[in-house]
């Protein structure tokens, strides 16, 4: 695909003894949200934390535009525009907001401008700015791992499941917040509410058992039952 | 940020408890400050252990070499310049002091550097090849002090203008304890500052609960990992002289017998935690005194009871830090 930012192709991943990722290929997009379903233990988790380098490709090749990333050491990745929000958010709770935001900006300060949107889509930020980050709900957590993948510009976001857990009011925020961040970044996102990829996603690639068996739009996806019966062993109007 | 004050009010609460028990005020001021000296000199040498473990996740029991050697070095500045230290004069002593501390810190920074390419790198995220590689590191080190500085204790008298004792009213204070309360404190305030008030203290904090999201977020890791080492490595062998200069000797030895009361040390504050190290080097040294005088027999055994209290009420110490 001649306009991908992201192709990962025959990609394999062990991690101890386990052969988890069994020849992945796929494509991102530029400028697109790419959802990456799957049931759980498909492999999904172990995708993202593979294109960023925090485990390494036994085999095959990821590319970055037209760089090859397979063996980048994962500060490099950073520092090439690709962030990362894991499953578990990764926050530091001892540190406080500001200063969970403070270490994204690795230029030393916060761009002011960007700040005032990061504001705007979460205002909860603001509100405990000098809180200890340990001491938000479940959601401000989510709500700050964001902020801070977003706090300078990216190329790729790596989100891994920004719904998990979350209430329903929480979840329309996100929602609303990802549609803003989607406009200037492209975003690959691991997700099980079904309502989110939906309403979200550009492309799709499902996984199974390690492998990618689905690449295509998500409104192709979402429009077909048996086809999400086939994939998902579930269908997508049951998440509405 | 709202600061957890119930563990620092355990040390004035401890030393008010302790005054019905000594007989007279005078006695008891001067097992306050001598507790108050121990444990600035266990803080000193104990800060650089907690930051590494709960940066780098490693069990170093050899972090007791760079105390000895960082002893050992200073001796050997403070024996050259023998007429400094003699001397009635502070400034005369103090400019032979410097050196050896400096000296101290470099020798055992070196060490601490070579320790981590050589000895550590090999076995990260392996406690037990790490207790394993490191007891042997600290064996070794111990016997090298043999082969260069010869088996024999070494006699390290204090500076002449530091031996002798202060009297506030009735109570003795000596004077080198005072000298290590202000080093202890001076020690605490530069990481406190470096920590609480700079990049990199806000990235060893980060990295102490979270290394991977460090990595995540475009810093090289392992570089800081190098660094809090050296410079825990360097500490040790700051507190090794005050510690050797504080028994008036050195021996290979002492960094090893210190191991026990430095592990039970950041096991009270907090694996990790350097505010909690430095409460819990004021507790152990202050009991260690109290208990010393008012029930020698129990002394020993003082700080493990200390240690097991603090556990009963804070399982994770009296400042946990929250690993990911």
């Amino acid at each position: 695909m001649p306009d991908a930012l992201l192709a990962l192709e025959a990609v394999n991943t062990h991690i101890g003894q386990y052969h988890i990722l069994q020849g992945v290929s796929f494509s991102v997009p530029q400028n697109s949200l790419t959802m990456l379903l799957g049931r759980n233990g498909a492999g999904k988790t172990t995708c993202l934390r593979t294109i960023m380098g925090l485990w390494r490709a036994s085999a095959g090749s990821v590319k970055f535009g037209e760089k090859e990333i397979t063996r980048t050491p994962t500060p490099d990745l950073a520092r090439l525009g690709i962030a990362y929000v894991p499953e578990n958010m990764g926050i530091f709770a001892g540190l406080t907001v500001r200063e969970n935001m403070l270490l994204a900006a690795r230029g030393g300060a916060l761009d002011d401008k960007r700040l005032e949107w990061i504001f705007g889509l979460f205002p909860a930020m603001k509100k405990f700015w000098g809180s200890l980050a340990g001491n938000l709900s479940g959601g401000q957590k989510q709500m700050l791992a964001i902020s801070r993948a977003i706090a300078e510009p990216r190329r790729l976001l790596l989100v891994d499941e920004p719904t998990k857990g979350l209430a329903p009011a929480i979840i329309a925020a996100m929602i609303e917040a990802f549609r803003e961040v989607k406009r200037d970044a492209t975003l690959v996102v691991v997700e099980q509410n079904f309502h989110f990829a939906r309403t979200l996603g550009d492309a799709v690639a499902v996984m199974d058992s390690g492998r990618i068996v689905h690449t295509g739009t998500m409104s192709a996806l979402a429009a077909d039952e048996a086809m999400q019966q086939r994939l998902l062993g579930l269908s997508l109007d049951a998440h509405q | 940020m709202k600061t957890d004050w119930i563990p620092i009010a355990l040390v004035p609460v401890l030393a008010v408890a302790a005054l019905p028990l000594i007989p007279n005020t005078p006695t008891w001021v001067t097992l306050t400050v001598a507790g108050l000296a121990m444990g600035m000199m266990i803080f000193m040498m104990a800060s650089g252990l907690t930051l590494v473990f709960g940066l780098m996740d490693v069990m170093n029991f050899a972090h007791g070499a760079f105390i000895s050697v960082g002893a050992y070095a200073a001796a050997s500045v403070l024996i050259a310049m023998k007429g400094d230290m003699q001397a009635a004069s502070l400034a005369a002593n103090l400019s032979a002091m410097a050196p050896a501390l400096l000296a101290a810190m470099a020798l055992a920074g070196l060490l601490g550097w070579f320790f981590e390419r050589v000895v550590i790198r090999p076995v990260y995220g392996d406690h037990l090849k790490q207790i394993l590689v490191t007891m042997g590191g600290l064996i070794v080190v111990e016997q090298l002090i043999h082969v260069v500085w010869g088996p024999d204790i070494i006699p390290l008298p204090r500076p002449a203008t530091l031996t002798g004792s202060v009297l506030f009213g009735d109570a003795a204070i000596e004077r080198y304890r005072m000298l290590a309360v202000l080093v202890g404190l001076a020690v605490f305030a530069a990481m406190w500052l470096v920590l609480g008030r700079t990049k990199l203290g806000l990235l060893i904090r980060a990295g102490v609960e979270n290394t991977e999201m460090v990595e995540s977020l475009g810093y090289r890791i392992r570089r800081l990992f190098v660094g809090v080492f050296v410079a825990g490595s360097a500490l040790a062998g700051l507190g090794g002289v005050m510690w050797a200069m504080y028994q008036e000797s050195v021996s290979a030895g002492m960094g090893m017998q210190m191991m026990v009361v430095i592990f039970i040390v950041i096991i009270i504050g907090g694996l990790g935690s350097v505010g909690g190290c430095f409460v819990g080097a004021l507790l152990v040294g202050l009991m260690a005194n109290y208990i010393g005088y008012v029930a020698p027999k129990l002394a020993l055994g003082s700080n493990i009871l200390l240690m097991v209290l603090v556990l009963l009420w804070r399982p994770r110490g009296l400042y946990p830090v929250g690993k990911a």
